[in-house]
């Protein structure tokens, strides 16, 4: 055991004021999005998600791959730090999938003309959350600290494997998304302003992710340390 | 080889205790066959016609009977603390899984014997040399979602929500082999040329190796004190 409480106090302050900053820039990317980016032509004001969207898939899936990787290490080294962060990270993963199939319906109304549909990506999409929301269910299923952070660990392993499947699909399986159209290079490239405000998109997710994971793990150390009082 | 032997000596143990008392297939038969009862009830019979909602219906029962087959194997040994008794034994900890993994397949291959020719009858399937290959696409995906299976009723059977944890943890798994296995099984079931199902096998062969490896080699830490 190597938590303290020193380090959650100093996590969840500079998560805090990493969160504010992100807080700030995404403010700064609406007004850029809304303001100082042309509107496309045919989707109009709805393809001004595309600047939050795909960030927040990308966050997600950034956040849910890096809860598989501290379940790997908490593994091998058996230090609470990386079982904190793994919960940290799902639970902020959880969040932005949230933002996700919400805002995806927003978009898929005006411009597929249906709130929702059963295409490969939003599927996984569903699936992964659902398989953290298991992680949860897990973790709150047991009271023995070493116990649960291993059977979560095990559980979070498993969900990282779910992911490559994810991205897999959009390409084996008919699919309504848009595949990748930023980067590439033999067809019509995206007007340099949009691709601007897309790109800042997800920096700001990044800022956004980094904020919510380090306060959320500083909260996740805390209640360790005061389980470890009671027991 | 004690891997192989240790493995075989655990998968035969529960399947005598299976055979002693035949509650975990008795179960899981009458369950599969409720399922599909509940299938045929939810029905309109003048909207939906029986020959388009069977293969629906074998997947899904494949998959619910599946996870009460699952459920048994860890809870079993939480009686008596026999897993403690089987891990002082001096063989290699994937051993216990390989011979649990053994073991549920082939109950679920053994809930399958019953519940496949069944779904014959009540969705008036057409007896078509075709089915056989549904079969095995069942039991392909049976010796994934088992692997998968295996490893999460191992953590459930130790938390106090066994039964309802298994299901919640283990169905997003199944969505993978069931999606392939039911889209593969249609375009056997129409005739359609082998070609069009070789991107499904693959994919249910993938997952299987994955999750097989995966399984067997994240087993021994949750069984370890």
């Amino acid at each position: 055991m190597t938590l303290s409480a020193d380090a959650a106090t100093r996590a969840i302050r500079r998560g805090r004021a990493i969160t504010l900053v992100a807080l700030l820039l995404l403010a700064g990317l609406y007004v850029l999005a809304l303001q100082f980016t042309p509107a496309e032509r045919f989707q109009g004001l709805a393809q001004k998600i595309f600047y939050v969207h795909p960030p927040a898939a990308y966050a997600m899936q950034l956040a849910f791959f890096l809860t598989g990787v501290a379940s790997i290490l908490y593994l091998l080294m058996r230090d609470a730090r990386f079982d904190a962060f793994a919960e940290a990270s799902a639970e902020v993963g959880m969040v932005l999938g949230g933002i996700v199939v919400l805002t995806g319906p927003i978009w898929g109304k005006p411009v597929w003309g249906t709130w929702w549909t059963w295409d490969a990506r939003l599927t996984f999409t569903v699936i992964e959350l659902l398989v953290f929301a298991g992680y949860f269910a897990l973790r709150g299923a047991i009271r023995d600290p070493g116990e649960r952070a291993k059977f979560a660990a095990v559980a979070g392993i498993m969900g990282m494997l779910l992911v490559p499947f994810n991205h897999l699909t959009v390409y084996l399986f008919a699919t309504t998304h848009p595949t990748p159209v930023v980067v590439q290079t033999d067809r019509p490239q995206l007007p340099a302003a949009m691709l601007r405000t897309f790109l800042s998109g997800f920096a700001v997710f990044t800022v956004c992710y980094v904020g919510f994971v380090m306060q959320r793990y500083g909260i996740g150390v805390r209640r360790m340390l005061e389980e470890a009082r009671d027991a | 080889m004690t891997l192989v032997r240790a493995a075989i000596a655990i998968a035969l143990k529960d399947l005598r205790i299976e055979a002693r008392n035949r509650t975990a297939l008795l179960t899981a038969v009458t369950f599969a066959v409720l399922v599909q009862l509940v299938f045929l009830f939810a029905r309109e019979p003048g909207a939906v016609r029986l020959g388009v909602l069977a293969p629906s219906v074998l997947w899904i029962t494949l998959a619910l009977s599946g996870l009460v087959v699952l459920n048994r194997g860890f809870l079993l040994e939480r009686e008596h603390a026999a897993l403690e008794a089987i891990l002082l034994a001096p063989v290699p900890r994937s051993a216990l899984f390989w011979g649990k993994w053994l073991a549920n397949t082939a109950l679920v291959a053994g809930v399958l014997a019953i519940a496949f020719p069944v779904w014959i009858l009540f969705f008036n399937v057409v007896p078509q040399p075709a089915l056989l290959g549904v079969l095995g696409l069942a039991v392909l995906a049976a010796v994934g979602f088992t692997a998968a299976g295996t490893l999460f009723a191992a953590m459930t059977a130790r938390t106090r929500y066994a039964e309802l944890l298994l299901p919640v943890l283990l169905l997003p798994f199944l969505i993978p082999p069931l999606f392939a296995g039911a889209q593969a099984s249609v375009r056997l079931l129409a005739g359609r040329p082998f070609g069009e199902l070789a991107g499904w096998l693959r994919i249910l062969a993938a997952y299987d190796v994955v999750f097989l490896m995966l399984a067997a080699l994240l087993f021994p830490t949750v069984v370890d004190e």
